[in-house]
């Protein structure tokens, strides 16, 4: 098999499952009790902490662990409306993950929230002067992703943090796709809150976490005990815990692998699909893009036979066209950038990962040659080597 | 992941009759580009209004292409009066049923059957009847209602499912909501009436 849909989700890595094994089975403590074989866990989890701010460079009491990047997102947009209850504006973009989109249609819809979506060019770039005009003092808190998980196209976050701080609107980043691919500084960017993801960094599915800034007036989402300080109630799931601040310490170590070994992998499998197979384009900016995510379209064919194909071969990969998801329209992120439709339902996204090589780049390419060439042959809109 | 029948997967990755057909006297296109799938059936009928060859072009997802493999099949050797009557349950019966999100890919199968007959008989299809519910996917509310009856769909998804309609902007989405709901509405007056 080879895996290149590390933005969906990513292997656990082996140092991370022996972290946090013992925390499954022997140490079953729970972090709060009163008695040494508690007070370990307790310990365990404070490292976990430490460790997962160390990545971000954050205060470790900034860090709240969550179930998810969801439940993060939830969470900061939640504490934003819940300290300006009078404030019923929000600002974020067209080409969020549906953790915030939704929300905010949601907020839209039903509870009579106005909410600017800021569009991006063909590119996937933000407009950031109408970001910036929209910004007023209704507006309750501005949320921008750090990196954008289909096309990874980074976003300019510690210039929008500052113009919310002049305004001063509290400023929300999700930084689930950004993390452990680029250096993520939160002091340096000016974030107030940020949320972030463990299965995308090499964790276990049912752990994130959610930062807010000291000084933030924060409300918790899920009311219940006096976990993490009284900001998310609910008996901390250690084992995860400890997993994540395995997988963050390993995701710092691996960042310069990132910036360079990954990277050179991701534009080798581009520049040798882009060779090989007319009529394809890489979305989105290439000058400012994570270095693992390859977002490119075949024009004329569609994204779910291509995935069925390279399945065949035990290829792993996602559409951007959106058949596979149930829905029928091109993912809201393409259509965001004006992509055309000839090419937006044939979008693929790689993304890889420290574990791809080069050399699985090449069976990729030996497999989509013939397999675009093939539904290119049967598609109505593919004549004589071009589109009709 | 869909939850395709081996048939589906069968025809995907060895469809029958792709191409263009040389000689063929009827063809039916129905889909775009822009709506993500697309199908071009082409026909050679003979003197007697006998299909003896079908061949298409599908641009679309794996069951699209298998409801158009499935679809020269079944009406290959058939009349054009027998052909008329193929449903788009028989096309997915065909490949021992489809994903209920995929039914209207076999749908997509029948209007190209429908065009390619009409085509072959000269006749036009004129402007559709009935009022526009959704323009991205060009379905009209009598669509809706035949779709409703036949199938038996009881709620907005499923609509979507068979016909796309509301699968695009949204826009149509609580007119689509409420054809449904009187459609049903009338089927169940009528069923106690009978």
């Amino acid at each position: 098999m080879i895996y290149t849909d590390n933005n969906a989700t990513t292997r656990v890595a082996d140092e991370v499952i022996q972290e946090m094994l013992p925390y499954l089975g022997q140490f079953y403590g729970n972090p709060s009790s009163m008695y040494s074989f508690a007070d370990l866990v307790n310990k365990k989890v404070g490292q976990a902490r430490a460790q997962v701010a160390d990545l971000i460079n954050a205060d470790p009491g900034d860090i709240i662990f969550t179930a998810c990047g969801t439940e993060s997102d939830n969470a900061a947009i939640n504490a934003a409306m819940n300290a300006f209850p009078r404030k019923k504006h929000i600002i974020t973009t067209t080409v969020e993950h549906p953790a915030i989109r939704s929300l905010c249609l949601h907020l839209q819809e039903k509870k009579g929230y106005k909410v600017t979506f800021v569009p991006v060019d063909n590119k996937g770039r933000l407009d950031l002067d109408t970001l910036y005009r929209a910004m007023s003092d209704d507006t309750a808190v501005v949320s921008v992703m750090w990196a954008n998980n289909e096309t990874g196209v980074i976003f300019p976050i510690a210039e929008i943090a500052e113009k919310a701080k002049e305004k001063g609107i509290w400023f929300h980043t999700d930084a689930v796709q950004a993390t452990g691919k680029i250096p993520i500084d939160v002091r340096a960017a000016g974030v107030d809150m940020l949320s972030l993801s463990g299965h995308k960094i090499h964790a276990p599915k049912g752990i994130g976490v959610l930062y807010v800034k000291n000084g933030i007036k924060f409300s918790p989402f899920l009311i219940g005990g006096h976990q993490e300080k009284g900001r998310r109630g609910g008996t901390e799931n250690t084992a995860s815990i400890i997993a994540l601040g395995k997988a963050c310490e390993l995701a710092k170590a691996h960042l310069p692998l990132m910036a360079t070994e990954v990277r050179e992998v991701r534009d080798y499998l581009e520049t040798r699909l882009l060779e090989a197979i007319p009529a394809t384009s890489v979305n989105g900016d290439r000058e400012n893009r994570l270095p693992n995510t390859l977002s490119i379209g075949f024009d004329a064919v569609e994204g779910e036979s291509i995935l069925m194909l390279m399945n065949q071969a035990g290829i792993c990969a996602s559409s951007g066209s959106a058949c596979t998801s149930g829905s029928l329209d091109p993912s809201h992120v393409l259509m965001a950038m004006q992509v055309p439709f000839k090419s937006a339902h044939g979008t693929i996204r790689f993304s890889l990962s420290h574990y791809n090589t080069k050399a699985e780049m090449d069976t990729i390419v030996q497999t989509l040659v013939p397999a675009i060439d093939r539904l290119r042959q049967m598609s109505p809109f593919w004549k004589d080597g071009k589109v009709v | 992941m869909w939850n395709y029948s081996e048939k589906v997967m069968e025809h995907f990755l060895k469809p029958r009759n792709v191409g263009e057909l040389e000689g063929a006297n009827a063809v039916g296109e129905t889909g775009s580009l822009n709506c993500g799938d697309a199908l071009k059936l082409y026909l050679k009928v003979n003197e007697n209004e006998r299909i003896i060859d079908a061949t298409f072009m599908t641009f679309g997802c794996a069951s699209a292409v298998a409801s158009s493999s499935a679809l020269t099949e079944i009406i290959k050797g058939m009349t054009l009066d027998d052909a008329a009557k193929v449903t788009n349950d028989d096309i997915a019966d065909y490949l021992g049923g489809l994903p209920k999100e995929k039914m209207h890919c076999s749908v997509m199968g029948q209007a190209a059957l429908k065009k390619a007959i009409a085509d072959f008989r000269g006749i036009q299809i004129l402007e559709k009847p009935g009022e526009m519910v959704c323009e991205c996917f060009d379905v009209t509310d009598l669509e809706i209602i035949d779709a409703v009856k036949k199938n038996g769909l009881e709620n907005t998804e499923d609509v979507t499912n068979y016909l796309k309609a509301g699968g695009g902007c949204g826009k149509c989405l609580d007119r689509i909501e409420e054809i449904v709901h009187k459609t049903r509405a009338a089927m169940e007056t009528s069923s106690t009436a009978d």
